[in-house]
């Protein structure tokens, strides 16, 4: 069968490309538009690692296929910085180290920063369960949690 | 592999009705796409409901509400409306997965994954919740628990979808819960489910109730015994202890690695006990 023709919006942009039917958003992504900075870790929704804004909303785009973002809107973590300038939660996660291999941090960043968007003064309870879908297996979770209570915290400064 | 992303029920209809091999709905996918991925299923023609208007709806109807099969969690969580005359089947809902998963996941979608231990599914049967269908002979209404017979296995005809739930208009003094059990504390199945919908008169007294099961029977069971052991009362203790023995009663659950047999019998008395506590709580300040 002939691949499907699709256009979406990622990142403000209009991209066009080919995909077949089995292909997953995070494929077209990494494979396709060469936006390697989603991760594939369980590709099955449990960790996280891929997740990025559809319309608006928090997915795994390991769990989306490519086909079905026609006319869509998607934004992943490499429209996060504005140019050189880093985002707030990007550069407290520098700042306390909230990351070590750094494998799951794109999909930690993505999901915080659809948190702060929605609830701009989280307590550390929604902030655990907010993230519960994203796993990180090197830093036990506190300095994420806490980088981002931190960011929360910065920002409602402004 | 075909993907069709119909816009009209009767396109959606008429794909799944002419499909020569095997044909799967798609609606958040979040159960699809990793069976596909796991190669448990391997279809050949995928039809996505997304982009029909009835299946992505959230109205009022007849006094009741009705709720598209393709609504994601997290759309039922900011309907603030909804969640007041229904939080057991707003907070079922939440409990499906992560926040990621919430995003993408639907309550027809949870349904006809066909899992016993499906979150929403007790929930929407205590509340009395019908299924509408939509096929090739046109439209019927189902009971949502007539809609899963077992494992895996559902009573839609081929051709057939679930379009929308409805759910009853709601007397004064309702309100309903869901608790399911878990290991820990997010992001995991249940090992059992309980949801509990009930009515009371002016003095407190429970009028009508309806008290439903998951994980402990091959499909989520409506037990119309542990509603009969509550109405007429005020979920006073004797009727507490009525409630969990008909829930015991109720319950013939596999032994697995997320729990025993005897272990989910104990939790599914425990559960629709504090369940319907909390019902109670909630219709006692409607």
């Amino acid at each position: 069968m002939a691949k499907h023709h699709i256009e979406a919006t990622v990142n403000g942009d209009v991209v066009e490309f080919l995909c077949e039917t089995e292909e997953t958003l995070l494929d077209v992504l990494r494979d396709t538009l060469n936006l390697t900075g989603s991760k594939e870790g369980c590709a099955s929704g449990d960790c996280g690692a891929c997740s990025v804004m559809l319309d608006g909303r928090l997915v795994c785009s390991c769990l989306v296929l490519g086909c079905e973002v026609s006319g869509r809107k998607i934004e992943t973590i490499e429209g996060m910085a504005k140019g050189e300038s880093l985002h707030p939660l990007q550069k407290r996660f520098l700042e306390a180290a909230a990351l070590q291999c750094g494998i799951c941090t794109p999909g930690f960043l993505v999901a915080s920063k659809a948190l702060l968007e929605k609830s701009p003064n989280p307590t550390e309870h929604e902030v655990r369960y907010w993230l519960a879908g994203n796993l990180c297996r090197c830093t036990g979770y506190d300095k994420i949690i806490t980088a981002v209570m931190d960011t929360a915290a910065t920002m409602r400064k402004g | 592999m075909r993907y069709e992303a119909p816009e009209s029920l009767e396109g959606a209809v008429a794909l799944l009705a002419g499909a020569k091999g095997e044909a799967r709905v798609l609606a958040g996918g979040t159960d699809l796409l990793v069976q596909m991925r796991a190669d448990v299923v391997d279809p050949d023609l995928i039809v996505d409901i997304k982009r029909i208007p009835e299946t992505r709806a959230v109205t009022e109807e007849k006094g009741g509400w009705r709720i598209g099969a393709a609504v994601t969690g997290a759309e039922l969580k900011e309907h603030v409306r909804l969640k007041k005359v229904w939080p057991g089947v707003v907070e079922a809902a939440n409990l499906i997965g992560s926040t990621q998963v919430q995003g993408r996941a639907t309550l027809g979608g949870n349904l006809c994954n066909g899992s016993p231990a499906a979150d929403s599914v007790p929930a929407l049967i205590a509340a009395g919740a019908v299924a509408t269908l939509a096929g090739p002979a046109g439209k019927r209404d189902l009971p949502v628990e007539d809609v899963m017979l077992g494992p895996r296995k559902l009573a839609l005809k081929k051709g057939e979808i679930v379009v929308s739930f409805l759910l009853p208009p709601r007397p004064p003094r309702s309100s309903d819960a869901y608790l399911r059990f878990i290991p820990r504390t997010e992001m995991d199945i249940a090992v059992v489910g309980a949801g509990v919908s009930l009515t009371l008169d002016g003095g407190g007294t429970i009028t009508a109730a309806r008290v439903s099961l998951g994980a402990v029977a091959p499909r989520v069971l409506l037990v119309p015994e542990a509603a009969q052991a509550i109405i007429g009362s005020r979920l006073d203790r004797p009727a507490q202890d009525r409630l969990e023995a008909a829930a015991r009663a109720a319950c013939h659950p596999i032994d697995d690695k997320r729990g025993t047999t005897e272990f989910r019998i104990d939790v599914a008395a425990v559960l629709a006990r504090r369940t319907a506590l909390i019902a109670l709580d909630r219709a006692r300040s409607n």
